[in-house]
């Protein structure tokens, strides 16, 4: 078996972009209305595949972030938590079927606006959206079996700031919990990928969710600073960078503003050599490459045992062959369109990094499309723990291999790190799984597999990848005072 | 100075004054800065007491860094004993803390009703040691076939500025639910208030509290503030009733490594003030996910 042994040649299977509707241009979402801003600018939202101009989108003023909020505390005070707890779950229900009717559309349009493959659009971010609402819808009436002795209140108006790299999802994750817990929502999509959440927008109109529960205002990072900073927003969730959250966490001092923050990570994923190898590939792969690398819990960091080492990086190498890179929306894509240009440079600039930190480079040479934003799965091996490539987060589909002799020795290693969002652990061995798990500092930890997400499943990191939970039963007190 | 026991009347004999020091890795050391400061009551003073440096806020964090992974693989139960024992040895010494709490300016009755609160609440948690982890754990029904479970983990190092007026009780309600989770801890002792903090140190110093997981300073908030919030290896800052202005420097200087700030401003006295939160505001959720085997046809799932 040679490496580069490239895998079958397949036809292009390119799912349709027929049925899918999307505007031109879009206003903001305020108090139930798409309204035009009070200033006069806009930005385009760049398909990063073609880097076509796919649609217009409004960049909110503070003014605009003002009204918003208004809106939000008007809606909650004069609706939203008087409403029974249980006629509020169905409107959240009603939100999670009308997203299932819909999947197709939002999948489609998912990859067309961030670049992610459409078989990860497809069978992940849009199904678990969903999924989101539908769990969450459940909760409304049930608060106080979460919290035993404790009487659950909501808190008011939540200002949210998502990311990139799951839109949709990212914006179900935020929203569904806060409007089962009582509480309404500005929400601040991110400037490269507005188009789902303003689809989610008419969804909300169609489910006739009462104007002003949830605003969605369109914008750059100013946008998101109005929100954190507006006095009448009671709570802020943030997921993006660390950087971004220690900014958000200083700003908020002092104010009486509750605060759930999931941040950025450097995964370790550890392959012991008792693992089941060509599982262990897979899960590598899948750690690394699943969403281009655009992952904020992505295993970046591989370590594996010295006695397998060979054997596993020749089957890796061999894996990263058969991996298809190019249009986002044919179904055998398995790595799409890096999310801009911005990133894309900044990916291209770790790679030149890691080659110049003296580590052994290797991507496989499969073919790229001539336009677009493009990066191929990328190896690094012999790299040291002091290396740039292995204690910064790249967000991008570029590994980092170490190895390791003893339990202790990669422990150690896995935990040297200010992040502690996730890891991975690869052995056969039961006793040794938690053994590694209780022992890695982070708050998501797969074992014999890797990058598995649900609502009902706490998600959230120790140290500097940020605090709070967001899933599950734990992630509804990020939303509630008792 | 003061006396620290009742029990020196008999004539002709000079009693022996208690020194006053501070409490870092199960050791009694004075202050490396070799500077003391002279807290007084009612006119009185009350000894001279460390005055705490940066450099001993840095020593204390290593040494409970040092102690947490160890406290935290102790058994439930076996943490559960431990703060079962604190109580045991602070009941035995409680004329001593009876004592240095009417120095620092409380009545005798209420001095006593001080210590006894202080070593029921020691015990109210005790018994949560082994008890929590039932109540905040679950095992989350995930779409998939995994088996998927969510349990608390200690954040590791807490800083606790102590309550200012409440020396010991305060101390003891903020500082039992934080070891109780396997948390290791440096307390800044009442500035003003200080002689039962650190006798309370000697109480743990005698009740098989491994050295490290309660580390014990005195002197001034006001010059600490920086110090212990801006600390790297400080995962969490619990505060007695802050000030405004101090709460927003420690809040500020705490994102500089993302800290978790916990704030309490509450009547320790009130019983609804001791509960299990406390002790889920200082852990982690760790979630753990393992693929559950499909071989039989009846399949598996929780």
């Amino acid at each position: 078996m040679s490496e580069s042994q490239a895998t079958w040649d397949l036809a292009p299977a390119p799912e349709s972009i027929g049925h899918v509707h999307w505007e031109k241009s879009y206003g903001l979402f305020i108090n139930g209305q798409f309204q035009p801003s009070s200033g006069d600018q806009t930005f385009g939202s760049i398909n990063p595949a073609t880097e076509e101009r796919i649609a217009e989108i409004t960049e909110a003023t503070d003014a605009d972030v003002d009204q918003a909020v208004k809106a939000a505390r008007n809606a909650y005070e004069k609706v939203w938590s008087k409403m029974a707890a249980r006629e509020r779950g169905k409107y959240i229900f009603r939100i999670a079927r009308l997203l299932q009717e819909k999947a197709r559309e939002f999948a489609v349009i998912e990859s067309l606006d961030g670049g992610k493959p459409i078989r990860e659009s497809r069978d992940i971010d849009i199904p678990l959206a969903a999924a989101h609402f539908f769990y969450h819808a459940g909760w409304a009436d049930k608060l106080e079996y979460a919290f035993p002795n404790r009487k659950p209140k909501s808190l008011g108006v939540a200002g949210q700031v998502i990311p990139w790299n799951f839109p949709l999802l990212m914006a179900a994750w935020k929203i569904a919990p806060a409007l089962a817990t009582g509480n309404t929502v500005v929400l601040k999509p991110a400037e490269t990928t507005s188009l789902t959440a303003l689809k989610l927008a008419e969804i909300f109109q169609q489910a006739e969710l009462p104007p002003g529960v949830v605003n969605i205002v369109t914008g750059h990072g100013s946008v998101g600073a109005a929100i954190v900073n507006h006095n009448n927003v009671n709570k802020i969730a943030f997921t993006g960078s660390t950087r971004v959250g220690k900014i958000i966490q200083k700003a908020i001092a002092g104010s009486k503003k509750r605060c759930t923050l999931e941040l950025g990570g450097k995964a370790a994923n550890i392959i012991f050599d008792d693992a089941t190898i060509d599982q262990a590939v897979e899960g590598i792969i899948n750690g690394i490459y699943f969403n281009q690398g655009h992952v904020c819990c992505a295993g970046s960091r591989l370590f594996v045992q010295e006695s397998v080492h060979d054997e596993v990086i020749h089957k890796l190498k061999h894996r990263m062959n058969s991996l298809i890179v190019g249009d986002p929306l044919d179904k055998n894509t398995d790595i799409g369109a890096i999310n801009s240009k911005d990133q894309l440079q900044t990916i291209n600039q770790y790679i030149e990094l890691g080659k110049q930190e003296g580590a052994d480079f290797y991507q496989p040479q499969c073919n790229l499309p001539a336009k677009g934003n493009w990066c191929r799965p990328t190896l690094f091996t012999d790299v040291a723990q002091s290396n740039r490539i292995v204690q910064e987060e790249i967000f991008g589909p570029v590994l980092a291999v170490q190895t390791f002799r003893t339990v202790d020795e990669v422990i150690n290693k896995a935990n040297n790190t200010p992040y502690g969002l996730s890891a991975g652990v690869w052995t056969d061995k039961g006793s040794k799984i938690f053994n590694m798990t209780s022992q890695l500092r982070a708050g998501v930890i797969w074992a014999n597999t890797y990058n598995k997400f649900d609502p009902a499943s706490p998600f959230g990191g120790y140290k500097e990848s940020g605090f709070g939970r967001e899933g599950g039963l734990h992630g509804l007190a990020g939303y509630l005072d008792f | 100075m003061a006396k620290s026991n009742g029990a020196s009347g008999e004539k002709n004999r000079l009693e022996v004054l208690k020194t006053y020091k501070i409490y870092i890795g199960g050791q009694f050391p004075r202050t490396e800065s070799g500077r003391y400061y002279t807290p007084e009551v009612a006119g009185r003073p009350l000894g001279n007491i460390c005055w705490s440096s940066r450099k001993d806020v840095r020593n204390a964090v290593v040494a409970a860094r040092g102690a947490q992974a160890g406290w935290w693989t102790r058994t439930a139960y076996n943490r559960g004993q431990i703060l079962y024992r604190i109580a045991e040895i602070l009941e035995g010494r409680r004329d001593q803390f009876v004592t240095e709490l009417q120095l620092q300016g409380l009545t005798k009755a209420a001095a006593r009703k001080q210590v006894s609160q202080s070593v029921d609440r020691i015990i109210y948690y005790a018994g949560w040691c082994d008890k929590y982890q039932q109540v905040f754990s679950s095992v989350n029904p995930v779409s998939a076939s995994y088996f998927n479970f969510s349990v608390l983990e200690p954040m590791g190092v807490v800083f606790v500025v102590a309550s200012e007026e409440s020396p010991l009780l305060g101390l003891v309600s903020l500082l039992a639910p934080i070891i109780a989770g396997g948390n290791t801890c440096i307390v800044l002792a009442s500035e003003s208030k200080p002689l039962s903090s650190i006798t309370f140190g000697e109480v743990l110093a005698t009740s098989d509290v491994p050295g490290g997981v309660v580390n014990i300073l005195t002197g001034l908030r006001s010059e600490l503030v920086e110090h212990f919030s801006r600390h790297l290896d400080i995962n969490a800052i619990a505060i007695d009733s802050p000030s405004e202005p101090m709460l927003l420097s420690i809040q500020e200087f705490a994102a500089e490594n993302v800290k978790r700030i916990r704030h309490y401003s509450v009547d320790w006295k009130n019983p609804d003030s001791e509960n299990p939160y406390l002790i889920q505001d200082f852990c982690e959720v760790k979630t753990t996910w393992h693929p559950i085997e499909q071989i039989s046809v009846s399949g598996s799932g929780y």
